[in-house]
């Protein structure tokens, strides 16, 4: 077969218009208990802000870098599921909205931006002029620009090659791709340092930016493996999807929750066995009281029970197992995240109720809508990309 | 001549294509022993082939849990268990830090057993041979043609209908394969003394570069800096000190560690006076002065302290140390003599600590009460 030969058997299907419904269901409910929660409690609300903006960030901004690697790797087999990590990529818009209650809140959650205490304490004064409200501002406006910027000129192209059948578009994404990947690094470093570990302003980690980095690529993985397998089975994808594109899914999934625990106990047993002090109270803070509990139970959650539910072979292209281990971890990217913030309102004890469901339901009905409308004007594959052919031939 | 066992009947096609119908043709037929040979990995044909998913990966799991449990067993039981060791002011079974090694190990026996596993179960290792080795069909599958062989072993095998069959696939050059005469022999040709020569040697002449290579070609100490340092011999010269002199005194009033000066220099009377052994006459006191003894006084005192010296006349004789005089002595007139000398009997301060000397001693009390027992000492 030639590639002139080559007739793609693809028609163009909506989504079923519930999907647009559970979203704004959810959208709706989630806004009503946040707006309820910020006017009972407004600092709880703004940590939980908090989670849920690098959660959002997560799964948009490691969804972009998923399509800069395709690009600037030239993956093959990828290509098909591409649409769906450009669509989820929409979501880093939204997070600023989300983060709106901790910007308003930047006093009760960040220690640092007390310019008195900050004066009084040697360590902190170090540090000043990274960690000053202005700095932190701009840096939170530079990040989000640079993603956008990248987000414009990526989709831009791939959509524009859907009608034109260019390939020189395939060409400045790469381009682009190999510009991005370092920003990216960069902007992720400085999201996780920011907004996570800047809440403890004094605990040393060197390896933390890899961390979040780590959690958050696992979530948009899982996020796009979730939405391709459900979207195959509902055959809103192309015909020809082998149990070998999914496999890969499963595979990267594993790898990453392996590379997650990696990185995860790199950082807690280094800290340990130096034992210094300015290191080792974030992770006595969090065997306070009942953090205990959540403490083991992470390593559970995010490694050994994903590597479980993923470790056979046959397991990485079941779809039911795939779904089943993309929602968990998704939830587990959540509690991660919880677990790093949490512990700095909540010393002594856990601290969950209905306040932590507001922002989770919010940001969930918000991902769907947005999906949802980005996935109507555009084909849910890239149908002008060159490499189409090949990643639907594509086999282990 | 022998008449020769068949092995198989092969076949040859052109494409991937092609043997992909044959192979579907095959299994339809129902023949179960045949095997398929392509000069590259044919994605979907072990699907075709019907093939089961492989057992491998679970000889993978076990070899792993059984790295990871041996590894933490043997860390466990060398450092917390038969030679405790307290690293960095952790407990003995210090988890975190045994795990990277944990890690490493399951990982090394997890790959290196699977490949070994393979060896041994798929290639079936001691034997290192197969019929279709050294063949034509070998030679054009390891080239430019995709074969299948089917085998005699088969149950529905019939040498005439499988190569009618064959040819109806549009094989090219069917033919039949037959064993060699060792191959029919249960002979384990790897063990085969020409075969084992050849281990040997590329062992030694792999094992002999490395060594020279990392070891004289291109050595480097891992750290040099304690041996380069710049040091000066003791005798020496040097422009550092205004002296000129390389060995330095000790500023005055200093004591070297652990060291108690003596206090009763020349002065045995206030010695016998104040000095009191501090140590009890028991089993193991004994021992320890029994062996001092006879190793630092026995050579002049000679071994029950009569003073029968083993010199041969090359020293003085002392006295016996049985004399009323140094029975009556305190311990503290003893330990002045160890500490000081006494006339010709040079010091002992430097072979004897402090309580070795009254052990020593008490071993001399032993010595004398078994010379002059008191009548108390029948009972
Ligand atoms: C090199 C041989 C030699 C060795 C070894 C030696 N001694 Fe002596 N020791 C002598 C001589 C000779 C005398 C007698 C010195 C004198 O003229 O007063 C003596 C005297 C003594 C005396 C005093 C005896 C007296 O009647 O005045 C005592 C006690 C004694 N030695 C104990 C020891 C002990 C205990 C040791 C082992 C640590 C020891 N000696 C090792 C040679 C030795």
């Amino acid at each position: 077969m030639s590639e002139s030969e080559f007739k793609l058997d693809y028609v163009k299907k909506d989504l079923p218009l519930y999907v647009r419904n559970v979203g704004l269901i959810l959208s709706a409910i989630g806004l009503i208990i946040v707006v309820i929660s910020y006017l009972a409690d407004p600092v709880r609300t703004a940590y939980n802000s908090l989670i849920l903006t690098a959660f959002v960030v997560s799964i948009g901004v490691c969804s972009l870098f998923l399509v800069a690697l395709e690009y600037i790797a030239g993956a093959v087999w990828s290509v098909v599921f591409r649409r769906i990590s450009e669509f989820l990529s929409t979501v880093v818009f939204i997070a600023p909205i989300i983060a709106i209650p901790f910007l308003l809140n930047l006093h009760n959650v960040f220690i640092w931006t007390h310019t008195g205490t900050v004066a009084k304490d040697a360590v902190l004064a170090v540090k000043a002029p990274y960690l000053n409200v202005h700095f932190f501002l701009i840096r939170f406006a530079v990040i989000f620009l640079i993603w956008w910027l990248f987000y414009f000129i990526f989709i831009r192209n791939s959509q524009k090659q859907d009608i034109t059948r260019d390939q020189k578009l395939t060409k400045i994404n790469i381009v682009f791709s190999g510009i991005f990947i370092p920003v990216f690094g960069f902007s992720i470093s400085i999201a996780g340092i920011d907004w996570l570990m800047s809440i403890e302003p004094k605990w040393y980690s060197t390896i933390f930016a890899v961390y979040y980095f780590a959690g958050s690529l696992l979530a948009a993985l899982a996020a796009l493996t979730l939405i391709a397998v459900r979207m195959n089975e509902k055959g809103l994808l192309i015909p020809g999807l082998m149990k070998d594109h999914f496999y890969s899914l499963g595979a990267l999934l594993f790898a990453f929750t392996n590379f997650w625990a990696y990185i995860a106990f790199s950082q807690y047993m280094l800290i340990w066995y130096a034992n210094l002090p300015e290191e080792t109270f974030w992770f006595i803070n969090r065997t306070q009281g009942s953090w205990m509990y959540l403490t083991i139970g992470m390593a559970f959650a995010r490694f050994v029970i994903p590597y479980i539910l993923l470790l056979t072979q046959p397991s990485k292209m079941n779809p039911k197992r795939l779904k089943i281990a993309a929602v968990w971890i998704l939830l587990s990217h959540w509690y991660d995240l919880y677990w790093i913030v949490m512990p700095n309102y909540s010393k002594h004890g856990i601290a969950f109720s209905w306040n932590e469901i507001a922002f989770p339901v919010l940001v969930l009905g918000l991902i769907i809508l947005v999906f949802y409308s980005r996935s109507r004007k555009v084909n849910l594959i890239p149908v002008g990309d060159p490499k189409l052919k090949r990643s639907l031939e594509f086999r282990l | 001549m022998k008449e020769k066992t068949l092995f198989s009947i092969t076949g040859l096609f052109d494409s991937s294509d092609e043997i992909g119908h044959a192979v579907e043709a095959v299994v339809k037929a129902g023949y179960k022993k045949y095997d398929v040979n392509t000069p590259f990995p044919v994605h979907g044909l072990d699907t075709k082939m019907k093939l089961p998913p492989s057992k491998l990966g679970y000889f993978a799991l076990v070899l792993g849990l059984m790295g990871a449990s041996a590894a933490l067993f043997f860390m466990w039981w060398s450092i917390s268990k038969d030679y405790p060791i307290i690293i960095g002011g952790k407990p003995y079974f210090a988890l975190p830090a045994f795990i990277p090694i944990t890690f490493e190990v399951t990982v090394l026996t997890a790959s290196v057993g699977t490949v070994l596993t393979m060896l041994f179960l798929f290639f079936r290792l001691p034997n290192i041979n197969h019929p279709l080795q050294d063949t034509n069909y070998m030679r054009n599958v390891s080239n430019d043609k995709f074969g299948i062989s089917i085998e005699a072993e088969d149950p529905l095998f019939e040498a005439g209908k499988v190569k009618d069959f064959l040819k109806s696939l549009n094989a090219q050059d069917v033919g039949e394969i037959y064993f060699e005469e060792d191959e029919t022999a249960d002979s384990t040709r790897i063990f085969s003394p020409k075969f084992i020569a050849f281990l040997i040697v590329t062992a030694v002449i792999i094992s002999g570069v490395t060594y020279f290579t990392l070891n004289k070609l291109l050595f480097m100490d891992p750290f040099n800096f304690m041996e380069e340092q710049q040091r000066f011999a003791p005798e020496g010269q040097t422009t550092f000190f205004k002296d000129t002199r390389m060995m330095r005194t000790p500023p005055a009033g200093a004591v070297a560690r652990g060291a108690m000066p003596y206090m009763f220099a020349n002065e045995p009377d206030s010695a016998a006076k104040e000095l009191i052994n501090p140590l009890q006459p028991d089993e193991k006191t004994l021992a320890l002065g029994r062996e001092k003894f006879n190793t630092y006084c026995s050579p002049c005192h000679d071994y029950l302290a009569k003073g029968n010296s083993r010199l041969m006349g090359q020293f003085p004789n002392p006295p016996s140390l049985h004399s009323e005089k140094v029975r009556n002595w305190p311990d503290g007139r003893i330990f002045h003599v160890i500490t000081e000398g006494q006339n010709v009997m040079p010091s002992y301060a430097k072979q004897l600590e402090p309580n070795e000397r009254w052990a020593v001693i008490l071993y001399i009390r032993a010595l004398q009460r078994a010379m002059n027992a008191k009548e108390g000492d029948l009972k």
